[in-house]
This record gives C-alpha cells, structure tokens and sequence, in this order.
C-alpha cells in the first residue's frame, strides 16, 4: 500500500500540490490524469522522493519514505522519468544491469545476472541487447528503460508519462506489458499519463487533478464519466462503450 | 582496440623514451652501465617517463569523470576552470606562504582547484541553454576570467615569469627529487577506478541516480574532489597540459562506449600512450633541444579535437 496523506508542495507561492490524499492498493494500475499544470508528475515525483514535500506524510508498507534509507527504498520503489535526457553510449544491457545497482553496487552476482537476463527476455530485447542506446528508435528505447526498471525488481512502479513520443503501436505494446506485469507479476503501477483513453483502457484506478488538487479518485468506470471529465478538462467529451470499453471523443 | 595492443605500444613507447637524449645510453649497455649512464637513467630519464605516465594517465581520467559528471563530452579540466583555479592557487600560495613545501602548495592550489570547478558546476546548473559547445565556451570564459586575475597578481608581484612556468607543461625539468608530488595521483586514480560504476550511474542524471538509491551529491562531490587533487599536482609538477583530458576520453568513447567501468581502463592507457608519443616527437623535432610537451600536445590534441567536433556533426550526436 502507498499512503499518501495530506500532501503539500509550493513552488514560488503557488501551490502545485494542495492538500492530496491517496492510498493506492497493492496488485493495480492507478493512472494520474489531469491538465497541464495539474501536479502530477509533482506528485509522483514526491512519492518517490526525488523532490520534497513540503508538508504531510508518505508512507508504503507503513514505511514513512523519509525515513527510509535511499538504498532500501531503491528496492522497494522505482520510478522512470522521461527517458529521452540519458545521452549516455551505454549498451541495453549494460543499462539494465544498473537496475541491479541498489542489490549489487555494482558487483553484479550471477542471481543479478538472471535477473537482468529476465528483464531483457521479458520486454523482447535479446535480439539488440548489445546495441547502444543511442541506435535504437524511441520505442526500443522506452522498452529498454522499462527493463532496466523491472530488473531493479521493485514492487511499485512510477512511471512519467510513458507514453511519451510514442507512436499508437509501442503505446499500445507499452500498456500491454505493464498490465502484464501487474497481472502476472503482482507488481503495483503508478503512472501520469495525458491520453484519457489509454487511462480507461487500461488502469483500474484513476486519480484526476486539478491545480494541485484531486478532483476525484475511484475506479475507472467511476472517473470516466461526462460531467466528472468536464470538471477536470473544462470541456464537453462524450464516452462511447464500445466493446465494454469507454471511449472518450473529445475531437 | 584491443587492451593488450594498447599496453605493447606502451611498453614500445617506454623503452624509446628512456633512451632518447642528448647524451647517449643505448639499450646495449643496460647491462654494463657506466656510473655517468646509470645516473643519468636514474635521476633524468626514469622520473620523466614516469611523470609522462603519471600525468597521462591522470588528466584523461579527469576528463572521463568530468564529462560523465558534467554530462557534456566537452567539458574537461582545461575547460571547466579547474587548470586556471589550480594555476592562482599556486600563485597565492607563493605569495603569502613564500616558505612552503611543495605540498603545502599543493594543497592550496587544491583548494582553488576544486572551488573553481564547484563554481563551474554551479554555472552549468544555472544556464538553462545546454548546448554541447555553448557550455565548455561558458568555462573556457570562466577559466580566462580566473586567469586574467593571477596575471594581475603576478604582474604587481613580479611573478610572471615564475608563473609562465606553469602555463607550460614541460617535462624537461623532471628530475628525481622535484617529481614525486605527482604520485599523489596514484591512489587517487584508484579510487576513480573504484568509482567507476557510480560515476556512469552519477552520468545519467540525479533522478536517475536517486531512483537506484545512489547518493548523487556525494558522487559527484567525490568526483570533483579528485579532479581537483590530481589537477593540482600535475599542474604543480609538470605544468597545463592543454587538450588531454578532453580528446583521450572522446576517442574511448567512441570505441568504448560510456560505461566507466569499461572505459576507464582504455583512456588511462590511451592518454600515456598519447603523451609519451608526443614527448617522443618533442624530443626528436630539433634534436639535441626539445620542444615543451605543451606545444606538442597543443598542436597534435586541437587537430584531433577538430576532428571530434567535425564528426560529431556528421553523426548528429
């Protein structure tokens, strides 16, 4: 469980993130929707404590995260940000053999080994393991970063805006493999995320902000609807139920 | 590449610089050395080949872990202010602490050394314009700046020429007994070694560093602290070798990729190999006299540095 309790943050007296508390259960996806400005990346950023919080508390597993060691909670939490800053010539292997860095420092054994043999297998890059990042296509990429976070082997999974410079194939890939991961692996997604239909397609929870602010949080069936959308967008999107599913048209 | 070739050239490269100079010691008489040759080896040409080593060695790793930290391939001690910083620190230490041992003066030029470099980092945190050539022109500026404040220093206390000395490299002067400081670097450079995965990891960023539970802060702390050490006992010793630091780890990159662990082997080797060579030619250029290895260097290293950026073009990186 991530216990997010009265949640502030200020950046240059605004408040980016206005009195936010979630708890996020074990074993699901949960997608950040919201305009720009809203406050998610905000958000999970502070849950994974890469900027601080200005007031309130953070907790998983009961752990308060500002009093976890970094080391302890790298195993724990993950969190990939848009991949696209890393101009490093580093191999796709040799990138995912650092998601074993808070296990290891380095010193990869062979249980690392397999972990990052895993990982490569499980996002179907064998093929072009030993290629350099800097040669692959932005999906390649994306796919790559993600199995540097699975092979850190954390039970909670943050990602920024995934989906980001994707075209529909890798997205669609992309959201398939994290319902895979929370199907078949037990692992807990917490994902921002800016096309609504990929957020209803996929996710079980949804949390919409609003200037800093939750809007509304529940289920997806819940926050997919016309007059709660309308709230958070400020305009008219019909929802469709096609094969069981709700589409959003907002065109 | 292959590191084994790396260290036969090295090795060749050796053995040629010991037995060239202006008075004779071939190889034939390595086994029946007159007192006058075993003197000369001992004193002269021992020490230079070591300090060549030493200072090789050490400025490309400085490089490395400058670019890596700084996360731009053109930032390097002669880039980043460090060489100017370590050059006033001298300066001031002759100044006010006329009587100081070589060390003492070391440490000081230390201390600039590494004050100059924060403040690089702390600029680079400011410019929001991360452009690949932009950045190294900021430190290039930075460094004239720094400069220009030891010149004046120098001028008032008639200190220029004391202070060209170390504008210079120069080997020529190496004699055992005025080398030594520059061993300093060796455990140094093992602890850069030692590093060198949290370097890489340090090189993709502090939330990429904060995700896998690694102390960014300290990492790149520790990274600046010894560029700044090393960079002060080479500038001490032998003097500003311009260009190393920033085209030996450009070249391993390009074979080696990015990954210290890697490559750090690969660029100490390399930048030997490179300053040997140069030492070599400087030597042989107007024999019986020598050039300063800076010129050499100077000369060779900006070709090759053209030569970086006029690929990089070409490959978009």
């Amino acid at each position: 469980m991530v216990d997010i309790k009265n949640v502030f943050k200020m950046y240059n007296q605004k408040k980016v993130v206005d009195d936010v508390s979630i708890s996020i259960e074990k074993g699901t996806i949960t997608s950040f929707i919201g305009p720009n400005g809203a406050g998610k990346s905000t958000l999970i950023s502070m849950i994974s404590r890469l900027i601080a919080k200005d007031d309130g508390e953070i907790t998983i597993d009961g752990q308060d995260i500002m009093k976890t060691k970094n080391n302890e909670l790298a195993k724990k939490i993950s969190i990939l940000k848009q991949s696209n800053s890393i101009n490093l010539k580093l191999t796709i292997r040799e990138l995912v053999a650092f998601g074993r860095f808070p296990y290891s420092q380095g010193k990869l054994r062979n249980e690392d080994w397999v972990k990052v043999d895993e990982a490569i297998r499980y996002m179907e890059l064998g093929e072009i393991q030993d290629k350099y990042l800097d040669e692959l296509s932005g999906g390649q990429r994306q796919r790559a970063h993600i199995a540097m976070v699975l092979a850190q082997d954390t039970e909670y999974i943050l990602l920024d805006e995934p989906l980001n410079n994707l075209d529909m194939r890798h997205s669609v890939q992309i959201m398939k493999t994290l319902r895979k991961l929370v199907d078949e692996l037990g692992k807990t997604i917490l994902l921002v995320i800016h096309d609504i239909n990929f957020a209803s397609c996929y996710s079980d929870h949804i949390v919409a902000l609003k200037d800093g602010k939750i809007i509304k949080q529940g289920r997806t069936c819940d926050v997919i609807d016309q007059c709660v959308l309308k709230d958070i967008y400020d305009m008219d999107i019909e929802i469709q139920n096609i094969d069981d599913r709700k589409i959003c048209v907002y065109f | 590449m292959k590191i084994r070739y790396l260290v036969l050239i090295l090795i060749t490269f050796s053995f040629a610089s010991v037995f060239i100079g202006v008075s004779n010691v071939s190889p034939l008489d390595l086994f029946h050395l007159t007192e006058d040759q075993a003197q000369i080896l001992l004193v002269s040409r021992l020490p230079r080949l070591v300090s060549i080593l030493i200072a090789g060695m050490s400025m490309s790793i400085c490089g490395l872990i400058m670019q890596q930290l700084s996360r731009n391939k053109f930032v390097s001690p002669t880039t980043a202010g460090t060489l100017d910083s370590a050059r006033l620190g001298i300066l001031v230490s002759m100044m006010m602490f006329t009587a100081a041992s070589p060390f003492q003066k070391m440490l000081v030029s230390f201390a600039f050394a590494l004050i100059g470099t924060f403040i690089f980092m702390k600029i680079l945190d400011k410019i929001k314009f991360k452009d690949a050539i932009f950045i190294p022109l900021v430190g290039l500026m930075f460094g004239n700046i720094i400069s220009s404040i030891s010149t004046f220093f120098a001028y008032r206390n008639d200190l220029i020429q004391n202070m060209s000395s170390w504008m210079q490299g120069d080997f020529s002067m190496i004699m055992s007994g005025n080398y030594e400081l520059l061993y300093v670097s060796i455990p140094i450079l093992a602890l850069a070694f030692f590093y060198a995965n949290k370097f890489t990891i340090a090189g993709m960023g502090e939330d990429f560093s904060k995700n896998l539970g690694l102390n960014y802060r300290q990492v790149v702390n520790l990274g600046l602290i010894i560029v700044a050490l090393v960079t002060a006992s080479v500038v001490l010793t032998v003097g500003v070798i311009p260009f190393l630091g920033l085209i030996i780890p450009n070249i391993v990159t390009i074979y080696r990729g990015d990954h210290l662990k890697k490559s750090i082997i690969h660029t100490a080797l390399l930048g030997a190999v490179f300053v040997l060579f140069c030492d070599i030619i400087g030597r042989l250029i107007i024999y019986p006299y020598e050039v300063p290895i800076s010129l050499t260097v100077g000369v060779i290293g900006s070709g090759i540095f053209i030569y970086l950026l006029l690929r990089r073009k070409k490959y978009g990186l």
